[in-house]
């Protein structure tokens, strides 16, 4: 996918065609979309850096992160990741159940993080420390949150793509439409990664 | 029910406001009472409000983007009025009504004007240019302009519901905070800026993609047209910028709402992480405007002095100087904050850095004209008049980026004076040469350029005369959005200004009387050619107003100046032997319905209306689910339905070579001979 889109971009060759592969564009345009929320991501994690040490008085990472929890949340998030690609392969060798398989356990695991995100935030604004309590925890709410708000909306559509899985089968739209998804959760993985080792490893050990 | 929303949020506060909601309420009443007199509602939504097509929707962003610049323009002339007359008194405007009039000023010139203006024109110039036949994503380009268009209303609603913001139009903290700002206003900024945000990020996106992916067989990207290099960075800038502006204002909004600690005085806040995230996207922001209005200069000053641009890859390579270096000088925007004198001496040179590929622009551009024919067109009086103020307000750019020079002018009117000379030629003169040069190519007739030459001048003229003062005045340390003042030196030149500002009055009204002659005179000035400039690029291939699909065959490019390049060797203007189905988007109802979604999403969040928020979030939701599922989007326009829209084209070209031979002068297609520089 990667490799078709930038080949496009690369070569003008590619316009030989009277209309350009509508699919092509769209993951190129993906591509653009993800770049553009990776500099969202990006400036959180700047002000997050500006704010870390601003607990006005409150507690820091060190007594509220529990590094079990958020390795918890890493494997499932991880794993979610190896199950879209097995639903991906799935998709390329046109089958059906196994498509619809792995993306119910993505599914399911994503869920499970989500869970335990929410888990964690409720307890820390029961803690007392909640988004409103010092500019660190601001920015740690607004910067994970964000992530868990972006998984959220990967988890809508990944119900919505079983349906359409469901419904219209693996036509050309539907793969493709996959293909964007897997982009998107697997992104969401690299930016969390980025979270485990910025906000969880340094705060908690 | 209604949230915070109660009858003490009409502008009872003072005579001006409410005359102000009165035009607006008045304005959109008589428009609507106007278009179902004349029974147009069904003909405006199914041709125009939920079209796809990228000429449409440019059009559309166009108009937006004049409403807006009256009435940015009436905040304008405001504020010039009131400090013209307010020396030891307090003039007609109150305090709080000052501040909300310069901050929706700015607010709406950048967001409002300058942007839809710019997108318009990249809709409906780009796709020709590349010899394509739309965008990439025609019904993202539709949800764009929607959402740029609920940003705007907000603006405008706030006139008559509530305040705006008296945080300027850039917002600072801890002022912006809930603590200062308790009202509605900066939260009316707050989602306009978020709302239509979203919808640059996309034409950012839309651009980019259209723009490497769908350029016309030959077409390298050593040969695109100037203004398509441009559109190009200008749109990566926009992909790259907007993030940090949407990033600024949701954590303000966050600060606001939901009682974060951000940007606040107490608990930990930085509100200086404000100002660097708010520029990070503000200056490049300065180059998403300008670089497309370079284009237009480029395209405009090669095709009225009839010779090809001076130094083509050296403009590339200065458009895209440009675009990088827009990223390394935010800082200088806030020199003041404290920084050490080494990070402000980085920034000052950076800044100073782009003045070299902008001058080497300028150079390029002269010798363009240098021993070409040139044709004193509206257009190229925009250019003309551009390249000299434009140059003053660079020079004083230049001065801005001294760190030490900066901490004395910082927050003064010469401030001020800088960027708007920068701004008003650099980028609204090159709109208003791209409206008047382009306009045939929209609507199928030329603009009346005897009132175009009027509004040139006297936008000219009056540019000078309401920013010159300005420039003495923070030499004279009279610091910007002053209410009233005390100091009787300071009036004269505020007097200048303000009579500046009346003739811009008068060009702005020049302006609206050219579209109301042209209209009425249009049988006489129709151009049947397609191509009334004698172009040089692709777009003048099409017919005015291009057929939906734009090329029948696509065309093939050889050259940089590929059109030209076509005439020259008699290849343009071929029949093909056949024509073939068109695919085609269907027209969708989905864009203007997401953006009075989020119209009404922006409101509720406003006045914490919490279950229309819910509501309007779901929907927007349920209608992009319910588009995106949508495999059935387009239709095959028939090769005969094609083929009779093309006889009327070459009709329409025989008739216009017929008038040719009788009035050859400026619009042969003969190649003028090209000066040997």
């Amino acid at each position: 996918m990667t490799g078709d889109a930038s080949a496009a971009a690369a070569s003008p060759d590619a316009h030989d065609r009277e209309s350009p592969d509508v699919h092509e564009q769209r993951a190129f345009g993906f591509w653009l979309y993800l770049m553009s929320d990776a500099i969202i991501f990006a400036l959180l994690f700047a002000t997050y850096a500006v704010m870390v040490a601003n607990t006005a008085g409150g507690p820091a990472g060190k007594t509220l992160f529990s590094l079990p929890n958020a390795f918890a949340e890493t494997l499932l998030l991880l794993f979610s990741s190896l199950t879209f690609g097995l639903a991906t392969i799935a998709a390329k060798s046109a089958n059906r159940a196994g498509v619809l398989a792995w993306l119910l356990v993505t599914f399911a695991l994503g869920l499970g993080f989500l869970g335990l995100e929410i888990r964690e935030f409720s307890g820390l604004v029961q803690a007392g420390a909640g988004p409103d309590r010092s500019g660190f925890l601001s920015a740690f709410f607004t910067l994970v949150g964000t992530h868990g708000l972006h998984v959220t909306f990967g988890l809508i559509w990944i119900l919505i793509m079983t349906g359409q899985v469901v419904i219209k089968g693996l036509s050309v739209p539907v793969t493709s439409r996959l293909l964007r998804l897997g982009l998107f959760w697997h992104f969401l993985d690299i930016v969390w990664i980025g979270i485990f080792s910025f906000v969880y490893l340094p705060g908690g050990l | 029910m209604l949230g915070n929303l109660t009858i003490d949020a009409l502008p009872f506060y003072s005579w001006v406001a409410i005359s102000g909601a009165v035009i607006t309420v008045g304005g959109a009443l008589a428009v609507m009472g106007g278009i179902t007199w004349f029974g147009l509602w069904r003909i405006l939504w199914r041709e125009w409000l939920t079209s796809v097509d990228h000429k449409r929707i440019g059009i559309m962003y166009v108009t937006l983007a004049l409403i807006m610049l009256v009435r940015g323009f009436v905040d304008a002339i405001m504020m010039r009025g009131q400090q013209a007359v307010a020396l030891n008194s307090d003039g007609y405007l109150p305090p709080g009504h000052f501040d909300q009039i310069f901050s929706s000023h700015g607010t709406i010139m950048i967001f409002f004007m300058a942007m839809p203006f710019m997108t318009g024109l990249l809709n409906i110039i780009v796709p020709q240019q590349i010899g394509s036949r739309d965008v990439a994503f025609p019904f993202m380009n539709s949800v764009s302009l929607w959402l740029t268009t609920a940003g705007a209303g907000l603006v405008m609603i706030s006139l008559v519901v509530g305040r705006f913001s008296t945080a300027g139009w850039t917002a600072y903290p801890p002022y912006s905070g809930i603590e200062y700002s308790p009202g509605v206003g900066v939260d009316y900024w707050i989602w306009a800026v978020l709302i239509s945000g979203f919808g640059s990020t996309m034409t950012g996106i839309n651009f980019v993609v259209t723009i490497i992916m769908r350029r016309a067989r030959g077409m390298t990207l050593m040969r695109m047209p100037l203004f398509t290099w441009t559109a190009l960075c200008t749109s990566i800038l926009m992909i790259f910028a907007f993030p940090a502006l949407t990033v600024a204002c949701a954590l303000l909004g966050l600060d606001r709402m939901l009682g974060m600690h951000f940007f606040t005085n107490d608990a930990g806040g930085n509100m200086m992480n404000y100002i660097n995230l708010l520029w990070i996207w503000g200056h490049p922001e300065v180059y998403i405007l300008i670089l497309p209005a370079f284009g237009i200069f480029s395209e405009v000053a090669a095709t009225f002095s009839g010779k090809p641009l001076f130094g083509y890859k050296s403009l590339v390579y200065a458009t895209v100087a440009i675009a990088f270096l827009s990223f390394t000088v935010w800082l200088h925007h806030f020199f003041t904050m404290g920084s050490s004198a080494n990070v402000n001496t980085f920034f000052g040179i950076a800044t100073m850095i782009i003045a070299v590929p902008t001058g080497v622009k300028v150079f390029d551009w002269l010798f363009t004209m240098y021993r070409g024919r040139i044709r004193f067109h509206p257009s190229m009086m925009w250019t003309i008049g551009f390249i000299v103020t434009f140059v003053i307000g660079g020079m004083t750019g230049v001065l801005l980026a001294l760190p030490p020079a900066d901490y004395l002018m910082h927050n003064t009117t010469f401030l001020v004076a800088h960027f708007h000379n920068m701004i008003i030629p650099g980028v609204l003169f090159g709109y208003l040469a791209g409206y008047m040069y382009w306009f045939p190519k929209a609507l199928g007739f030329t603009l009346n350029e005897r009132w175009g030459r009027r509004s040139f001048w006297c936008w000219l003229i009056g540019f000078y005369l309401a920013f010159m003062p300005l420039y003495a005045l923070g030499f004279m340390g009279m610091p910007r959005r002053m209410e009233h003042y005390s100091v009787a030196e300071w009036q004269p030149y505020l007097i200048v200004a303000a009579l500046g500002a009346c003739l811009v009055l008068l060009g702005i009204a020049c302006l609206i009387i050219q579209l109301v002659v042209s209209a009425s005179e249009w049988q006489e000035a129709r151009d049947d050619s397609g191509d009334p400039w004698n172009g040089r690029t692709l777009e003048w291939l099409t017919s005015s107003p291009p057929a939906p699909y734009n090329f029948a065959v696509l065309p093939e490019v050889g050259d940089i100046d590929a059109f030209f390049d076509m005439k020259r060797r008699g290849a343009a203007y071929q029949r093909p032997a056949r024509y073939q189905d068109i695919t085609m988007p269907r027209n969708t109802g989905a864009g203007p319905i997401l953006g009075g979604l989020a119209f009404a999403l922006g409101f509720a969040g406003v006045w914490h209306i919490w279950w229309l928020v819910i509501a309007s979030a779901l929907g927007m939701w349920a209608a992009i689910i319910f588009r995106a599922s949508n495999d059935d989007a387009e239709f095959r326009l028939p090769a005969g339905e094609v083929e009779k829209i093309e006889n009327q084209r070459f009709e329409a070209l025989a008739k216009a070579s017929r008038t040719e031979t009788e009035n050859p002068a400026p619009y042969s297609t003969q190649p003028l001979p090209e000066s040997p520089t």
